[in-house]
Parts: C-alpha cells; structure tokens; sequence
C-alpha cells in the first residue's frame, strides 16, 4: 500500500485553504475529517488504493478487518452506540458486494452510516472491468441515498451530502462510490457550507416538528384513555428521547412496552415498563398492547413481529403515531392521530400539551382497574424457565442470566440473530440507552461479532459482551482476528447448543419435529477454544452450572484481548413464548408450565 | 377525486381504467433518477400504468408524468414512499378533470389500395397525419388526449395494427381554472415534510 514506487503515493494528508490544488483523494480523506470522523472500518484494494496514502497521515483511525461484511456491521455497531454515523471504506466490485448486507441491515434498522467505496475508473465504467460492479444500482435498495461521483471537484459535496443524509430525518446508509482517476486527479479544494448543501438538496427537509393540531389532539386522547400503552421503537434512541419518554411516562404513569429495537431506552427495573413485545415477547407486554384502547406508538413502525396478524391487532385501540417518517403513518395501521417529526421534540410537545391541559383544570381519565389487570398478568406470567437438571446441558437463560448479573454497569450487549437474541433481550436488564446492539429489521447473523468491535471501538471503557450462537459465530468469527490486533477486546458468550436453534424450534413447532439441515454438530467441530485462542483470544469452554460464574468472572477481569466463553447448551429448549408467525397476538403460546391459565389473559 | 372516467365511444379498452391516477414528479435531473424511481415502484410492488419523463422548465429539473395502478397499493402510500427518494422535488396528483393530458400515438397499418382511402378518411377525421407509404402499409399519427388515441387505436385495429407505439400520457394543470393541482407535500392531513 505505501509502496514508495507505486505511482499512486505521495499525496498525503493535506489541511488544504479554499482554491488549494489537491488530490480527490486527499479531498476525501479531509472531507471524512471535516465531518468529524474518527474511525474508518475498512479494507484496502485496488480502486480505493489512492485514498490510503493520504489515510497514513490523518488522524483518523483505521481499523483493518477481515471482511468488508465486518466493516458494515462495526460502524453499525459504532454508530447506534455513539450516536454518530459509522464509516466504512472499501474497494470496489467484491468488496462492493460484500457491504450489501451491513448497508441493508443498517436500512432497516435505520443506522447512520456512511460508506465509501472504491470504483473503475470513469473510462472503464461499464466495460466489465477487473473488479467492476454496478455499486450504485446494487446498493440502491438497500441505501437511504448513493452517489457515483465522477470528478474529483464533486467530492466534498458527495461526502457533505452523504452524512448529512445519513444523520438526519429518518437516519440510515448513505454511499458514495468513487472512481479510481477521480481520486487520483487534481481538484480545487472547497468546503461546501451547510447552505450550499442544503440548496443541493431541494427535495430533502425532513419535518422535525409536529403539527400543533395533532399535539393537541394526542394530548387530549392520552389523558382520555383508560387502558393506554406506550409502544416505544427504536426511533426513541435514534432521536435521543429517552429523557423525553422519561419525563411522559412520569407525568401521565401509562406502562410501556419497549420493542427489541427499543430495549435499554427506558429502564427495565422501572415499574411501568413491561419490556418486550411481540412473536418473543412476554405475556403482559404483548396482551396489553391487544387488549389497549389507545397505542402511543413512538418512534415504532409496527412490525409484523410487533403485530403478529394485522387484523386482529389491538382491535380496540386507538393510535397515536409518532414517526419522523410520513410513509411509516398508516403503512400498516391507521393511525387516529398522526404525528410526523422528530421524536424528542414531539414528546416534549405532547408533555407540555398535556401539562397545560392539566393546568387548565382537565383529569387524566381513570386507570386503576387497568393497572391492576396489569399486574395481575404480570404476577401470573412471569418470564420463566425450567433450571437444568444436574448434570444435564445448561440452560440458555441460565447463561444470560448469569452474564447479567457479573456484568459492570454500562454494560453494552451485542447480539446475532436466533434464539439467543430473544433470551439476551429477555432476560438481560438494559437499564440504559445504547447498551443495546441487534439486528430486527434484517435479521443478520453473524451481526454480533463485528456489531460489538464497533460499539467497543466508540466506547473503548465499556465492557462490551457479544452474544452469539454456534451458527452465528461461524459466519463472522474472523473479525475477533480484527479484534485482537486492533486491541478492540470484546467478550463473547456463545451459546452452543448444535443447533440452528430458531430454525430447529419451528421445526419442531410446526414441522412435526422433522429436523431438515438444522443440525450444525458444533460440539464435535470446529473447537471453539482452539479457534478462539488461534485469534488471539481466550477460550473457555463452560459444560455445567457450577462453571458458569467463575468463567464469567474470569473473563470480565480480562481486558487485553478477547475473550471467548462457549457455553454447552440444552438443545431442545424453545422460547417462550411465542406468537407463531401470521396468527393473532391472542393465539400467544406460553410456556408449557403457564399454559394452563392462559385463560387468566383475557 | 381523479376518479378517471373515460367514455369513450367505443369503449376504452387500452385507456386507464377508474383505478389509474396521474402523478407529475419533479426530480432533479441526475444520473440514474429514473432507476430509483422505477426501482421504487418495483420492490414495493407499485405498478406503473404508464411514464414519460423529459427535461422540465428549470434546468436541471425533469418531470416524470407517471400514470399509476392503485389497486396495487393505496396512492398516498405510493405518493410517501416517492417522497423518500432524495432527488424527488415534488409531487403533485393531477385530477384528470382539472387537467391538460397529451399523448402521442404512432401506428403502421394494413392498407391494401381497395381499403386505403377509409383510412385516409379516418385519418382526416381525426386530423391525425399520414407519415410514411408503401405498397401494402400506411404509418400514421396522432397527438392529443389520451381518450381520442384510444378510440383512433380501436377504430385502426378493425384494419389490422402491424405495429403500434404511445408515449405514455405527459400532463400539466388547467390554467383557466387556476393552477389547481393538489400538491400532497403541502396538504396537513398528510403532514408534509420529507422523510428520510
């Protein structure tokens, strides 16, 4: 890459002034600068080259992983636990490619991200050249916005668009794919201002603010409402609005439910919040909402793991909808009242809306004999597990459990994709926004690895915890490679149960227990200890309860590198409970020691 | 509103039916524009009656005329997820009774000699024009509404189309009756603003 004789080098990092002849690449990498970039997860190759040379003498950091997949994910991971937009920088065609799934994940899940990637050069676009790909038309699905930039003077505007895009209104993944001759070429340095960006973009305003009317109408219809619940989504984090919901839950005491995009944004030990809804969700939390008069969607777009079957969702209730996006109002549910804008302002609107009502002489209609169906259903369905038999294979929850409660506070939790996702987000106590990191909309495995090297690299003080499983972690475990050397030490707890154990349940659940291709015989191959140690981590192996703790322990007083737990889980254990997929939240199955006293939900 | 009658006299089988309404987009003119509209309409599931798009008044800017199915998807649906597109300007629903609409139809024919002047007379009723000759074919064309193409298609048919080609409808409002284009972005109950 630094080659002395390869005819791209010497153009290193500039502070260029206005009118300054520079490189596009050395445009690029100030323009990353500019916009406040302090790491780039990346991966070098031939049509990027160029941008790699100016790379050594900026002060940006760099980490080097082992897949441009693992780039995606770490600036995912980066992103939703900074609050600023991750940045990834590739090269072109494969490596293209290979950002398709982080840039969809980061779509779904409206993560702030911005990639760079590497393109032919102008002359060769179209001609099949060596490790040419239609960047643009691929990642057109899966991005908020992409660019193909073709002269280098075009480039700090791209790059100022691109974040700019990316960190506003509904965030999400922005790309700028670049040609190899523009970043080699000669350009006249200018920082567009924030006017002149605007001005590129006529048809971009985002509404932040709520229409006052409907305000007024939300305020009212909360205060009317005598079975209400706050169905809080990850637009709560995305607008930093915790405090926000905070001050409305206090003011109004309605319970919440928070999706599993939404965990850690208000405080799972707090009274009012009955976690999580939905296919996985627990008992109270998924009957409240269906049986609810008035939905406070905030932030939540009524997914249909949240729903189960449309048309019997919340038959009774009305709807308050709060989006920062139009097309999510009515996309799936009517709302009654909808809201678009940014969720912190809109919440605070709405308080002070209801605060002024209150003043005004209005009452809050009564919700006592609710409540107190709540916590009946709480007191008789509680979030439970049978405890393994001595000497037979650990539980999962048991696992997570016993992470939860060694774990320091600040804690930030990472997750793949399957059954252990819905125990991490069922068992784990997220007290704090950010210290949540998953994959819903997408559903990507092998997410956690490289999720949590990115939360790590934002948050370099925090103990950061992957949650995995056996099929999971093949897909990604290189990146604790990426980890190890960039000293990014990132804990994993994998749960290794054989299995591709979501798959397996339904399986189980709806296939007459015919098991087709889920069986992975991840505890005869590979060695997880031995993998883990050949990169550079610590391997435990955890076989029975009495280990589980002091592995734990163990491994949260390692900080050097990477620590890798394999826990042997019981292969036959289901979450619970569960709405199957297409059936109505009423057709919740519980778990089979509750099951008797379903009736009790109605 | 912009329920699409379309009384033809002699039926409107390639017209839009009631289902259809146009929507005029102003996008910025840049490379791949259209991909990412028509991309849209693709993956949502959207169809597409028809489109025609051409530079607009202010450089820089095209209009995509987009004649739109809505038994596909609900067109404030379509109109939202549109809206997301960064290069999309704005978005105006034009009700078919309160607007210009234009099309152009191209056509060769079968025009034996014994059978040549009734399509000669047709044309002249039509006030289309004859724009290309030969021993055994006639290609003609004709500008105007939508409707009027229609029935000039159905009425050649009865000779034998061999080849037939239309723009896709272009609109714009009615000036008499003030610009009275329902711009969705401004409508409250719709609650502006560009998402992202």
């Amino acid at each position: 890459m630094s080659n002395p004789t390869d005819t791209d080098s010497g153009t290193g990092a500039v502070h260029p002034q206005p009118g300054d002849r520079i490189t596009g690449a050395q445009a690029l990498i100030r323009a990353l600068e500019l916009e406040g970039t302090e790491v780039i997860f990346g991966y070098p190759g031939g049509c990027i080259l160029p941008a790699y040379d100016p790379l050594l003498d900026s002060s940006i950091r760099h980490v080097l992983v082992r897949h441009e997949q693992g780039a995606g994910h770490m600036a995912e991971g980066y992103a939703h636990t900074s609050g600023k937009p991750g940045v990834t920088m590739v090269t072109s065609g494969p490596a293209a490619t290979n950002l398709v799934t982080p840039l969809m994940d980061a779509y779904m899940d409206s993560v702030p991200m911005v990639a760079i990637t590497g393109q032919v050069g102008t002359a060769a676009i179209g001609s099949d050249a060596f490790q040419e790909c239609d960047t643009v038309g691929i990642t057109r699905s899966c991005t908020k916005h992409n660019e193909l930039v073709m002269t280098a003077d075009d480039l700090p505007m791209a790059v100022r668009q691109a974040f700019h895009i990316a960190t506003t209104g509904r965030p999400g993944p922005t790309l700028v794919d670049v040609p190899k001759d523009v970043l080699q070429n000669q350009m006249t340095w200018h920082w567009p201002s924030d006017d002149e960006v605007l001005a590129s973009l006529p048809g971009y305003r985002p509404n932040m603010k709520g229409h006052p009317r409907m305000v007024k109408e939300a305020a009212k219809m909360i205060l009317q409402a005598e079975r209400p619940v706050i169905y809080a989504g990850g637009g709560i984090l995305k607008a930093r609005a915790a405090e926000a919901l905070a001050e409305l839950v206090e003011l109004t005491n309605i319970h919440v439910v928070t999706t599993l995009m939404a965990r850690g944004a208000f405080p799972d030990s707090h009274e009012l919040n009955l976690g999580m809804p939905g296919m996985h969700g627990n008992a109270t939390a998924v009957t409240s909402m269906q049986k609810s008069d008035l939905l406070i969607a905030l932030g939540s777009r009524f997914d249909d793991r949240i729903t189960g079957k449309v048309d019997a969702f919340a038959p009774d209730a009305k709807v308050i909808h709060v989006d920062i996006d139009p097309a999510e109002q009515g996309k799936v549910r009517k709302p009654d009242v909808p809201i678009v804008g940014d969720c912190k302002l809109v919440i605070e609107d709405i308080v002070a809306e209801i605060k002024a009502l209150l003043d005004k002489g209005a009452t809050q209609a009564d919700t006592s004999a609710w409540k107190s169906k709540i916590s009946g259903w709480q007191e008789q369905f509680p979030m439970m597990y049978e405890p393994s038999e001595p000497g037979s294979a650990l539980k999962p929850q048991f696992c997570i459990e016993q992470l939860r409660d060694a774990a320091p506070a600040g804690t930030i939790v990472a997750s793949g994709v399957g059954q252990h996702q819905m125990y991490a987000s069922q068992y784990w106590h997220f007290e704090e926004p950010y210290t949540w990191v998953n994959s819903g909309g997408l559903g990507t495995m092998g997410f956690s690895i490289p999720a949590a090297i990115g939360a790590k690299a934002a948050n370099p003080d925090a103990c950061v915890w992957a949650v995995d499983g056996d099929g999971c972690f093949q897909m990604t475990a290189q990146e604790l490679v990426t980890a190890t050397l960039e000293n990014l030490p990132i804990k994993v707890a994998l749960l290794n149960n054989s299995y591709l154990g979501m798959v397996r349940q339904w399986q189980e659940m709806f296939y007459d227990e015919r098991y087709s291709e889920v069986f992975l015989d991840s505890a005869a191959v590979p060695d997880f200890v031995m993998w883990a140690e050949s990169m550079g981590c610590v391997g435990i192996r955890v076989e029975s309860p009495e280990e589980a703790a002091p592995a734990i322990e163990k491994a949260n007083t390692i900080n050097d590198r990477p620590v890798v737990i394999e826990f042997r889980t019981e292969a036959a254990e289901g979450v619970f409970p569960m709405v199957p997929a297409g059936q109505s939240n009423d057709d919740i199955i519980l778990h089979p020691t509750q099951h008797d006293r379903k009736d009790a939900l109605q | 509103m912009t329920v699409h009658n379309n009384p033809g006299p002699l039926g409107t089988q390639t017209g839009p039916p009631v289902n259809h309404h146009i929507l005029s987009v102003l996008v910025q003119n840049r490379p791949g524009v259209l991909a990412r509209v028509a991309g849209l309409f693709a993956r949502r599931g959207y169809n597409i009656f028809s489109l025609a798009v051409a530079p607009a008044e202010d450089e820089g800017q095209s209009r995509i005329t987009i004649v739109v199915d809505v038994d596909s998807a609900p067109l404030e649906q379509i109109v939202k997820q549109l809206f997301k597109l960064i290069d999309v300007i704005k978005i105006s629903e034009l009700d078919p009774r309160r607007s210009v609409e234009r099309e152009l139809l191209i056509a060769t024919v079968k025009a034996p000699a014994d059978i040549r002047s009734e399509i000669q007379s047709l044309v002249d009723i039509f006030e289309a024009k004859i724009i290309a000759v030969s021993a055994d074919v006639l290609t003609v064309s004709l500008e105007g509404h939508p409707d009027k193409l229609d029935d000039f298609e159905d009425l050649l048919d009865g000779y034998g189309i061999v080849e037939l080609q239309r723009t896709g409808r272009v609109a714009l409002p009615k000036l008499d009756r003030g610009v009275r284009l329902r711009a969705l972005s401004t409508n409250p109950n719709h609650q502006t603003g560009k998402a992202g």
